[in-house]
């Protein structure tokens, strides 16, 4: 090409004695068999880093860019009150935009160059498919990923550093089968599901209960924004409960959706999709203003909980967030991602903590395998983290919606995977109340 | 005495003036350029370092097409999924059945096909058309591997292992450096050893009958047919060209980026090339590896800028797009031509200024700058 003409002879002979020079300088010898061992990185007397990678921008930026600040906030708290055994905590997070190219990029970037004692909370099953080898490969503890799917939790042998957080979506569907079984047995159910794991893993539980009930199923695939086809179709076989599995952005457009259709059957929305306050201002985006973005726009809906939300001004833990967040929280309200953020901060807090007072990533790792489970902490239900699994929290309870409340329906359900038997939570562990230090102590 | 010193001299001219050879010089000279870089960056910069580099070969390929052939297509993110796709088939779990080399050559063949099918049909397209057709491409081919999800890893996508490094190459990179070839230096390797080859055919087609033959086609179909030569068939072999480098840039990139889903290429990275081509200048190598660049380096440098001015790290993400929103009104407002064609317009002018007295500069360089394009 024409461009490539007039490159500057000077420049080129000093490039190739310097390629040259530098080629020679490194000579001799032949490769040794093995490299010694070192300390962890990420870790010094005084600090102990940590990293994420988040949506900042971009289409799944709503909400969940709000997660990272909620752990930075509670981090800045612990840090203001002395750190973890002297240690501050120095949390960086990294936008991936939700592209798994991205969050490969950002990671190598958190490991290789920021070193980053562990990960906690990297969010997105797509997006965190990318560097879950990497991550186990490189020995980074890799805690409390963002995502309910069971690739997390269910084979530590392949994943030892790798723990997941939220109840998985396999799980979800059982507790929510079980009670439309039991308490809505005339109902004809109909699934609104993401084409992906999380559509698939809910499905699979959901019909080890309902699967003679289910008289419409109904897939989306994540970006096409025109529901209209699988809603009628939901409508036309005459579903009067819709359960979803669905993100935000979707729980939106169904209401809307239906509303256009005249369709008015008892919603159940999984518990990712159903944070009112960003559905509701999402549902007023959408509908360019006709509809009103009030935390009351999905009064009556269904759905699970298995942290204390914001809008339980009075538990002890919601308090103890709006405390971190009046003292070191940015612009903006405390809001359910924040708590979403800083709970599984303060679960980090806990590990960390356990893992006694000079922390190395496979005693990081014993700590979560062998201490966590039965720790306080603001999950409704005890964490199932053991040598054998690496699930996150163990369960869920049933709430309605009302003006962006959310009223119990049933007791703390737990479970597990497969078969197990759904059971009422007897652990207490819904009752614990943070420590006054709002600094979790060595369990 | 005077022969003998003029010999090198000489030598140096006859290499120089030789596309080939030029082409091989410079190459060569870039490999070296590479691999000192390579040796002295840390893993983390090696990465980036490879990032670049299959952004580039992809880049390299679309500016090609667009600006020598004159097709715009907003499909090559597609037909990187084609290449990472194939790769991530062959190499899911870390035990290849073929040597790298030979999956990097299948997924390339691969791609070609389907560049083939689709430039015998952009062939008969014009213009925006080409576009659009292109476009319905890069909206369309994630949503087949969501469709075949048990095959194609769905959502979730596959998983891709790279090969270990060869233990040859293990031995001769120790024997000049003393140190071991660590997995991240030796894929920045192979990507840079493959944009460098990839460069230097297409420089070398693009200076041959081929490379004037789309020349002719893009500047007027109709004088290039009266002129004997077939449309239809310049049309497609510039498209099989440049889907080529796409498919080997999707192969090299599903190992870098160590899995192949649907989310990494969506229409976001058939726009993210072509403002790569367009940034660095459309028509020129030199430009798409300068455009490629600046797409693999800015979005950092703009995040890290802003964390040391004091943002918060939410702010300091959402400065990334505002910067690359910026500089790309600001290439387009000052120097339309892209910033290859930018500093190809000043040299043209200084040349001119000082060959020729000062007042005709302003219409030679013009001149020169239409003439060159």
């Amino acid at each position: 090409m024409r461009s490539m003409t007039g490159w500057p002879k000077v420049a080129t002979t000093a490039v190739a004695v310097t390629a040259v020079g530098a080629l020679l300088a490194g000579c001799g010898g032949s490769r040794p068999s093995d490299g010694g061992g070192s300390s962890d990185p990420g870790i010094t007397d005084s600090t102990i880093k940590v990293g994420a990678h988040f949506p900042l921008t971009g289409v799944a930026a709503p909400g969940y860019s709000e997660i990272p600040t909620g752990a930075k906030a509670y981090f800045d708290y612990v840090n203001a009150n002395g750190g973890v055994d002297g240690r501050k905590i120095d949390y960086t997070y990294r936008d991936d935009g939700y592209n798994p190219t991205n969050t490969s990029s950002v990671t190598n970037e958190l490991v290789l160059k920021d070193n980053i004692f562990a990960m906690v909370g990297g969010l997105g099953t797509p997006t965190h498919s990318a560097v879950v080898d990497f991550l186990n490969q490189q020995k980074v503890p890799d805690l409390f990923v963002s995502s309910g799917a069971l690739a997390w939790g269910d084979d530590p042998d392949e994943h030892p550093y790798t723990f997941g957080w939220q109840p998985d979506y396999e799980i979800e569907g059982k507790i929510i089968g079980q009670w439309v079984k039991e308490n809505m047995p005339d109902a004809k159910v109909g699934l609104f599901l993401q084409d992906d794991d999380l559509g698939r893993d809910s499905e699979k539980g959901v019909r080890q209960y309902l699967d003679d009930q289910i008289v419409a199923t109904a897939r989306y695939t994540s970006g096409n924004t025109d529901v209209a086809p699988q809603v009628s179709s939901l409508a036309s076989k005459g579903a009067d409960l819709v359960l979803s599995f669905n993100t935000p952005s979707y729980t939106a457009l169904t209401q809307l959706t239906a509303q256009k259709l005249n369709f008015t059957p008892q919603w159940f929305y999984s518990n990712i999709g159903s944070d009112p306050a960003l559905v509701g201002s999402l549902l007023s985006r959408f509908s360019e203003g006709a509809v009103k973005g009030t935390n009351s726009a999905l009064d009556g809906v269904l759905t699970t909980e298995y942290i204390p939300g914001v809008d339980a001004a009075d538990n002890p833990w919601v308090k103890l967030w709006q405390k971190v967040w009046d003292e070191n929280g940015g612009d903006g309200e405390l809001t359910n991602y924040r708590i979403y953020g800083m709970s599984e901060a303060y679960a980090f807090v806990q590990a960390l903590k356990d893992a006694g007072p000079d922390p190395t990533r496979e005693g990081l790792v014993k700590a979560m395998e062998e201490d966590m489970a039965d720790s306080d902490g603001p999950q409704l239900a005890p964490f199932r983290y053991s040598e054998d699994s690496h699930f996150g929290i163990s369960g869920m309870q049933i709430v309605r919606l009302k003006g962006g409340k959310s009223e119990p329906v049933t007791k703390v359900l737990t479970t597990d995977v497969g078969d197990a038997d759904i059971d009422e939570d007897d652990s207490g562990q819904a009752d614990d109340a943070p420590p006054s230090s709002g600094i979790p102590d060595k369990s | 005495m005077a022969t003998s010193s003029a010999l090198p001299v000489r030598a140096w001219r006859r290499v120089w003036s030789g596309t080939g050879s030029r082409h091989l010089l410079l190459a060569l000279l870039g490999l070296l350029a590479v691999i000192v870089y390579v040796e002295a960056a840390s893993d983390f910069r090696n990465l980036q370092f490879a990032a670049f580099g299959y952004l580039g070969i992809a880049a390299g390929g679309l500016t090609v097409l667009t600006g020598l052939n004159g097709q715009l297509s907003l499909g090559h993110g597609a037909f990187m999924a084609i290449g990472a796709y194939t790769t991530a088939l062959f190499l899911d779990d870390g035990s290849p059945v073929v040597p790298l080399l030979g999956v990097l050559v299948v997924a390339t063949l691969v791609t070609v096909l389907a560049g083939a099918l689709i430039g015998a049909a952009a062939a008969r397209l014009h213009g925006p058309y080409i576009a659009g057709a292109t476009l319905a491409l890069a909206v369309g081919v994630p949503g087949i591997a969501l469709h075949f999800s048990d095959t194609l890893g769905g959502e979730q996508g596959l998983g891709v292992v790279a090969p270990p490094v060869p233990v040859w190459l293990l031995d001769l990179d120790y024997f000049f450096t003393g140190r071991d070839l660590t997995p991240s230096r030796y894929l920045s390797y192979v990507v840079w050893v493959c944009l460098i080859v990839t460069f230097v055919l297409l420089a070398n087609l693009s200076r041959s009958r081929v490379g004037r033959r789309w020349r002719a086609v893009r500047d007027d179909d109709v004088a290039a047919e009266v002129a004997g030569i077939h449309l239809g068939r310049a049309r497609v072999s510039a498209f099989v060209v440049s889907t080529a480098c796409a498919g080997l840039a999707g192969a090299v990139m599903a190992l870098v980026v160590r899995l192949t889903a649907p989310g990494g290429y969506t229409l976001t990275l058939s726009l993210t090339l072509l403002t790569a081509v367009v940034l660095g200048g459309l028509g020129s190598l030199w430009g798409a590896l300068i455009g490629a660049g600046l797409l693999s380096y800015l979005p950092q440098l703009a995040t890290n800028v802003g964390e040391s001015l004091g943002l918060d790290q939410t702010r300091a993400a959402e400065l990334a797009p505002l910067v690359y929103g910026a500089v790309m009104i600001a290439v387009i407002l000052l120097a339309p031509t892209g910033i290859a064609g930018a500093v190809r317009a000043l040299r043209a002018r200084r040349t001119a200024r000082a060959e020729r007295p000062p007042p005709q500069t302003t219409e030679s360089t013009v001149q020169q700058g239409e003439m060159s394009r």
